[in-house]
């Protein structure tokens, strides 16, 4: 029932929010604030207790032992049922996502000072819809919580964006939706298809993943999947709503995106499109990985030849998310611990990016870096956190990000050493456009004479947070790796159970 | 007295029908008001009758009631009773209250029922005819207008059309079969591995016809044209009972008499789904007044629903009623938030005219919005979950590429339907409509709140459905 009351919970927030703008704009702000931090309590402590001792066992689908599960009936004449099951790889993704919450609603204090109560009820409901994705374990369960994501997310963009949000936020519904509708057709060819070998009609994924479709057929429908997933992550050549989205999002919406929704479709892949279709996904990889190779070096050399500095991060998202792809589809146990550290990483430090940016163009009404320069004399304290979180992001060892990228390169090389090295020099191009966006935006001279009024205590203390975050997750990954490491054992199609370092070192 | 309990729903609403003619010819003063809310009452009583009547052949298979016609009848009476609500106040603002209105929707109900029961290609034929005068005089209804008469003409010229060619293809099947009656044709058609080159244009003459009615494309050239002529009470109602009743027939006509030439038909339904969802995707995107809009939107609704056809099976049956009982709900209460559209009393049709709306009357805004999410199959609301079964169906029959298709036309669709919510919520301007009658508020709440809340509790509709469905394939078990 708790996994229900996660759902539950944003769900009457935003409904709480949505009128409370009419007695003070304040009041939805406090209202969700309230609602993320209950929210969080319920979830942090279901990795204690008995939840550690389920963690520590080897596998929780084929054992049934789950953190927290919830099954109810929905449309039983399809065979579709309300199931959601919490494991270690949805904890940390859940966890991610409230806590990014909680950072947007901060972050939206001040920013969003029109129509206050649709804004946060906006927000929580996407929060909530990106929950839902990392709990349904039914099929179409699944589905419908991914396309209920899109809708907050499009009135987010679409009234509190910048100059052509409106532009923007249809080409992020159409693209999204376009992809999730094919989704669609591939889980529903997946339940007929196990209907026909077994005779029962169902969209649970634990018995789907019996089914294992193989041959032509197998890779049309995970086709489907892996489409969705690639539009969302995004990858090359699928980017292409991305850019767009992210420079005309309001900093709240621009978080969320990267940092949650961009780490649906890394979850997708890791629970839905892989596992389901083993033989597929192997048929696959060398094109995922071809493609998550292109992605590195594409949105890197993008990011290169931006002016607009949300531009620069949302292209760096690309490269970034081509890692979490090649790690992936590498099959490989350390690859995919990695990819779980980067996800993470990456939601909090391009969050961060994402929050130093959206701070700027409030100060400085532009987010053009020629426009810029010199930052760092008239607003030192968030040049110094804009210059940590973009040498974060670059993958400075110590800090969260090298993690991922490091153990997603080894991970690699163990099973394709072309592409490792690829990889590895696109680190480059990566720190050529970091370095870059810190020189023209916070060095040199002052090209315009400014007001300056700096980070204030809320602001300081959400970076020194984030902040933080990021350099724990570089000096001490083993807890979120020993977490996510029963999933991973169980959702790898070929199990190296000695590779799995947290279960080898982890006691 | 099997022939006299089957036949009472229809005998009450026909007599009831003439009741009201009379009182209405020899009533000196205006009984319109009256007479309307007798006819939503009337619908409701023959809706409670229906449940009554027992199953039954009678007049040597003339007539068929069944779960199946049952699930159409309640469906066409809802839409009718929903489109008569949303009427009074439309038709008093713009000077067409007239007691033939709601006498002629009843009739057209009457040759509805008498459709969806019917039996035999003849009684096909009567039904047929008996709605769709009634519809062409509806059409016209605003007499002193032009654009009304005009749309009038246009559908009674091309409905006529279309009648010949149904009655012809009538007759190329009597012709290649022997008989008129459904169980003589199927009986007939059976055991033949191809048909004969004369009875398949029979059947695709037919299916012309019938598929004139629904809009289907390439048949759907009156659409745009009657639906933005036709006063707008019209249209709410042209937009669900008619179409319900004659989907309903094209289900029974297909999957009965013609269904042992499914292997015949099944391309050409395929064929009509893809070029209506397609139509109705890329027509609508350049429409400026948002009848033209619902008319394209409507056709695009029609190839969704012609996918469960094409499907051919029960789950097919099941979904396309599905998809019918969703759309009926959605198209009522898109309807009701179209005639409310009026300013000073006239009423107003431009897409732009809405702009502004959510700053103005939030709820308004609110509801048209979830129409049009539901329209373009947004989860959680009830449109999607229409889509849902259509698609499912496509795909248990291996029509892949029309699933695809249906994919892209939805993808397309939204993009229209967005628009609609964009001119409201983020245009500025002022609307400044006249204040919304009751029965178009309880007609739009209660489609509101069925379109969201379908969520929550998806399986009535979806057993009632699939009991329907059975009763068109007795010999699959339940």
């Amino acid at each position: 029932m708790i996994l229900a009351w996660l759902l539950i919970i944003p769900l009457l927030g935003g409904l709480l929010a949505w009128p409370a703008d009419r007695i003070t704009p304040m009041l939805p702000r406090a209202i969700s604030l309230a609602t993320l931090l209950l929210e969080l309590g319920l979830i942090l402590p279901l990795v204690h207790g008995s939840g550690a001792a389920i963690l520590s066992a080897p596998s929780p689908i084929t054992s049934g032992r789950w953190l927290a599960t919830f099954d109810a009936s929905w449309i039983p004449t399809l065979g579709i049922s309300i199931r959601l099951d919490l494991d270690g790889l949805s904890w940390l993704l859940i966890v991610l996502t409230t806590i990014i919450g909680l950072f947007a609603v901060i972050v939206s204090w001040r920013e969003i000072d029109h129509s206050t109560g649709f804004f946060h009820a906006n927000l929580l409901w996407s929060l909530a819809g990106s929950i839902g994705v990392f709990l349904a374990l039914d099929l179409f369960l699944f589905f419908f919580f991914w396309e209920v994501m899109l809708v907050p997310m499009y009135f987010i963009i679409a009234i509190w964006g910048h100059e052509h949000r409106r532009r923007a936020a249809i080409k992020f519904f159409l693209f999204t939706q376009g992809s999730g509708l094919l989704m669609l057709l591939s889980i529903l060819a997946l339940a007929f298809l196990h209907q026909r070998q077994t005779g029962v009609l169902t969209f649970d994924y634990v018995t789907l993943l019996a089914s294992q479709p193989t041959g032509r057929l197998g890779t049309l429908i995970m086709l489907g999947f892996f489409i969705a997933f690639l539009v969302k992550l995004p990858s090359f050549p699928v980017h292409i709503w991305l850019p767009d989205t992210h420079t005309e999002a309001p900093t709240a919406g621009s978080v969320i995106l990267a940092s949650i929704l961009l780490k649906t479709a890394g979850y997708g892949l890791m629970r839905f499109a892989v596992p389901l279709f083993t033989a597929a996904a192997h048929h696959i990889a060398p094109i995922a990985m071809a493609l998550g190779t292109i992605s590195i070096f594409y949105g890197a050399i993008l990011a290169y030849g931006q002016s607009d500095l949300k531009k620069l991060v949302a292209y760096s998202s690309i490269s970034h998310m081509g890692f979490v792809l090649i790690g992936i589809y590498s099959f490989n146990a350390l690859a995919w611990q990695g990819a779980v550290i980067l996800m993470i990483a990456h939601g909090v430090s391009t969050g961060a990016l994402f929050i130093t940016v959206g701070s700027i163009q409030h100060r400085l009404h532009t987010r053009d870096l020629t426009r810029m320069g010199g930052l760092w004399t008239d607003l030192p304290r968030l040049s110094s956190f804009g210059t940590f979180f973009v040498v974060a992001s670059m993958g400075l060892p110590g800090l969260g990000n090298f993690v991922g990228e490091f153990l997603i390169l080894r991970g690699v090389y163990a099973v394709s050493p072309t592409i490792a090295i690829l990889a590895a020099i696109g680190l480059i191009p990566a720190a050529l456009y970091s370095l870059i966006a810190i020189q023209r935006a916070f060095h040199g001279e002052a090209n315009a004479k400014r007001g300056t009024h700096d980070f204030g205590t809320r602001e300081t203390a959400m970076m020194l947070a984030l902040g933080a975050a990021v350099i724990w997750l570089g000096i001490d990954p083993q807890p979120v790796l020993k977490i996510a490491a029963p999933s991973i054992a169980v959702l790898l199609p070929i199990t190296h159970a000695a590779a799995i370092p947290a279960t080898r070192r982890g006691t | 007295m099997t022939i006299f309990d089957t036949m009472l729903p229809i005998l009450f609403l026909a007599l009831a029908a003439m009741i009201m003619l009379m009182s209405g010819v020899f009533s000196r003063r205006d009984h319109s008001f009256a007479i309307t809310g007798a006819a939503i009452v009337l619908f409701a009583i023959t809706a409670r009758l229906m449940f009554a009547a027992p199953d039954g052949t009678i007049f040597h298979g003339l007539f068929i009631t069944n779960d199946f016609t049952r699930f159409a009848d309640l469906l066409v009476l809802m839409g009718a009773a929903g489109a008569l609500s949303l009427s009074v106040a439309f038709n008093q603002r713009t000077g067409i209250t007239r007691f033939e209105y709601p006498v002629l929707i009843v009739f057209a109900v009457i040759g509805m029922v008498v459709l969806i029961s019917a039996g035999d290609l003849l009684t096909l034929y009567l039904g047929f005819e008996l709605m769709s005068l009634a519809l062409y005089v509806l059409a016209a209804f605003a007499r002193y207008n032009l654009r009304s008469s005009e749309a009038g003409l246009k559908y009674f010229i091309l409905g006529a059309l279309s009648s010949g060619i149904l009655l012809y293809g009538i007759s190329l099947v009597y012709g290649f079969s022997g008989t008129t009656e459904f169980t003589g044709i199927a009986r007939a058609f059976t055991g033949s591995a191809s048909a004969s080159l004369g009875s398949t244009i029979g059947i695709v003459f037919v299916l012309v016809g019938l598929g004139f009615k629904i809009s289907a494309a390439p048949f759907h050239m009156w659409t745009p044209d009657v639906y933005e002529g036709a006063p707008s009470s019209v249209t709410a109602f042209f937009a669900t009972a008619p179409k319900v009743a004659v989907f309903a027939l094209l289900l029974r006509v297909m999957l009965g008499p013609f269904a042992p030439l499914f292997a015949q038909w099944q391309d050409l339904v395929q064929i009509l789904a893809a070029a209506s969802m397609i139509i109705g995707a890329l027509g609508a995107i350049g429409q400026s007044n948002i009848k033209r809009l619902m008319a394209y939107s409507s056709i695009g609704h029609m190839g969704y629903a012609l996918m469960g056809l094409a499907a051919g099976s029960l789950i097919g049956v099941r979904a396309t009623l599905i998809y019918l009982a969703i759309y009926v709900v959605m198209s009522l209460g898109t309807f009701g938030c179209i005639i409310a559209m009026s300013r000073k009393g006239r009423p107003v049709e431009r897409i732009a005219d809405l702009a502004g709306m959510a700053s103005e009357d939030g709820r308004y805004a609110l509801v048209l919005a979830i129409m049009m999410w539901s329209m373009a199959g947004i989860p959680p609301l009830s449109g999607f979950f229409g889509k849902f079964y259509v698609f499912a169906a496509a795909i248990d029959a291996h029509l892949n590429v029309l699933a695809v298709i249906g994919i892209i036309t939805s993808v397309i669709a939204a993009f229209y339907y967005l628009r609609v919510i964009k001119v409201m919520y983020f245009d500025a301007g002022s609307p400044g409509f006249d204040k919304r009658t009751a029965g178009i508020n309880l007609v739009i709440g209660v489609s509101a709140i069925a379109t969201v809340l379908f969520v929550f509790y998806p399986s009535p509709l979806s057993t009632v459905s699939s009991l329907a469905a059975h009763a068109l394939f007795p010999s699959q078990g339940f």
